[in-house]
C-alpha cells in the first residue's frame, strides 16, 4: 500500500483521457488498494479517479456514505470502466477538487443518472444513482476523460433557483 | 516580507472595454492582481480588485489616472490586509423571494446574524416588473449550526410572506 501524489493545476497530464482497463488482475487491484488509500489520505475527499495520481486508466473510487446529512448512495464504489448510460435532470451543486486546491464552484450536474461498470474482478455492475452520489461519478468520471470541474464551473449569477421553484410549483 | 495588498474599487457607466483597459495599465505598471469581482448593477460597471505590487496608493493612483478619466470611471482605493488561499466553503444557502418592499435584506440578514450564520457572498436583485417588483436574494455561508436552526430564525420571515428557502451546501471534493 502506498500514498500516491497527486496531480494538480496546471499540470497538463489531467487533460489526457484515460484508457480502458484490459485485464482485471493483482496489479490491476494493487493499484486500486493504493487509489483508495491515497483518497483516504485527501482532505475530505469523497472521491478520486485514476489520472490524479498520473495513471490513465478508466478506474474510479467513490463513497457518498459519510455525508453530513445522508443521502441516497450505494456505500464505497470502486468502479472499472465506468459508463454513464442514461442522463435525467439537471441541477446545480458546489464541487471541489483534489488536482484544484483551494477552489470550489458551482456545477451543473445530470440529477439521475443510470451507471455500468465493472468491479475489481471483472464482475459487471450497474447503478441507478441521484443527486449527490450522481454528481460524485460524472466528476470522476470527467477525470477520465480529461475533464475538470473547472470546465464546467458556471457563473454565480447563473441562477437555477427561479426555474426549481417554478417547476415545483412554487410562489413565482 | 508581507505582500502590500491595495483594493481598487471602479465604478461607472458600462461600455465594452473597461476591463482590458484598466488590467493592461495595471499589468503595464507591474501590479498583480488577486481575487477580483466584476458586476453590472442596474446598468452600471462595477469591479472591485485585490492588487499588489511596489507601489504606495499615491502612484497608484497617479498611475491609473488617465486610463480612469479616458473610460469616465470612478476610483477608490483602500490599503489592505489581505491573504490569498484562506477561502472559506459555505456549508449552507439562503434563498429569499418575496414582494419587493423595504426592509427585507435587513430582516433576512439580521436575523442570519443572530443564529450565528457568516455571510460570505450575497446577492440580491429586483426582478418582475416596474409596477411589480419581485425582490430575489442569494446568501451562501457558514455556520457552525445546523440547517434547522437557521430554518428556524427566518420563520418570522415566512409568516411575514417572504419565501426563505434554507439548505445545506455539501461540497462534492473529489
Amino acid at each position: 500500500m502506498a500514498i500516491l501524489e497527486i496531480l494538480t493545476l496546471p499540470d497538463d497530464r489531467l487533460k489526457q483521457v484515460s484508457e480502458p482497463v484490459a485485464s482485471y488482475d493483482d496489479e490491476l487491484r494493487a493499484f486500486i488498494d493504493d487509489l483508495e488509500e491515497t483518497r483516504l489520505n485527501g482532505p475530505a475527499a469523497v472521491g478520486i479517479a485514476a489520472p490524479q495520481v498520473g495513471c490513465f486508466r478508466r478506474v474510479v473510487i467513490l463513497d457518498c456514505s459519510a455525508t453530513r446529512k445522508p443521502v441516497p448512495n450505494h456505500g464505497r464504489l470502486v468502479l472499472v470502466n465506468p459508463e454513464i448510460t442514461h442522463w435525467e435532470g439537471y441541477e446545480m451543486g458546489r464541487e471541489g477538487c483534489l488536482s484544484v486546491p483551494d477552489y470550489t464552484g458551482n456545477v451543473i450536474r445530470a440529477t439521475r443518472i443510470r451507471l455500468t461498470a465493472f468491479d475489481a474482478d471483472g464482475a459487471p455492475l450497474e447503478f441507478d444513482m441521484e443527486g449527490y452520489e450522481a454528481r460524485a461519478a460524472q466528476h470522476e468520471i470527467d477525470h477520465l476523460d480529461g475533464m475538470l470541474f473547472v470546465d464546467r464551473v458556471v457563473s454565480r449569477r447563473t441562477d437555477l433557483f427561479k426555474r426549481k421553484v417554478y417547476q415545483k410549483g412554487g410562489k413565482p | 516580507m508581507t505582500t502590500q495588498w491595495h483594493m481598487l474599487t471602479l465604478i461607472g457607466e458600462d461600455k465594452p472595454g473597461i476591463v482590458a483597459a484598466v488590467t493592461r495599465a495595471l499589468f503595464e505598471f507591474g501590479l498583480n492582481l488577486g481575487e477580483t469581482s466584476m458586476l453590472r448593477l442596474g446598468g452600471n460597471f462595477t469591479v472591485m480588485m485585490m492588487v499588489s505590487g511596489e507601489h504606495n496608493e499615491a502612484e497608484l493612483r497617479d498611475r491609473l489616472k488617465p486610463v480612469i478619466e479616458a473610460q469616465g470611471m470612478c476610483l477608490h482605493i483602500d490599503p489592505i490586509k489581505a491573504h490569498l488561499h484562506e477561502h472559506l466553503v459555505p456549508n449552507i444557502q439562503v434563498t429569499v423571494t418575496g414582494a419587493d418592499r423595504a426592509g427585507i435584506v435587513a430582516q433576512v440578514t439580521s436575523a442570519l446574524a443572530e443564529a450565528g450564520f457568516n455571510i460570505l457572498d450575497l446577492e440580491s436583485d429586483v426582478a418582475g416588473t416596474a409596477d411589480k417588483p419581485v425582490y430575489i436574494m442569494q446568501i451562501a455561508g457558514v455556520a457552525d449550526v445546523a440547517v434547522e436552526v437557521i430554518e428556524r430564525a427566518l420563520v418570522p420571515l415566512r409568516e411575514d410572506g417572504v419565501d426563505v428557502n434554507v439548505s445545506a451546501i455539501e461540497t462534492y471534493i473529489g
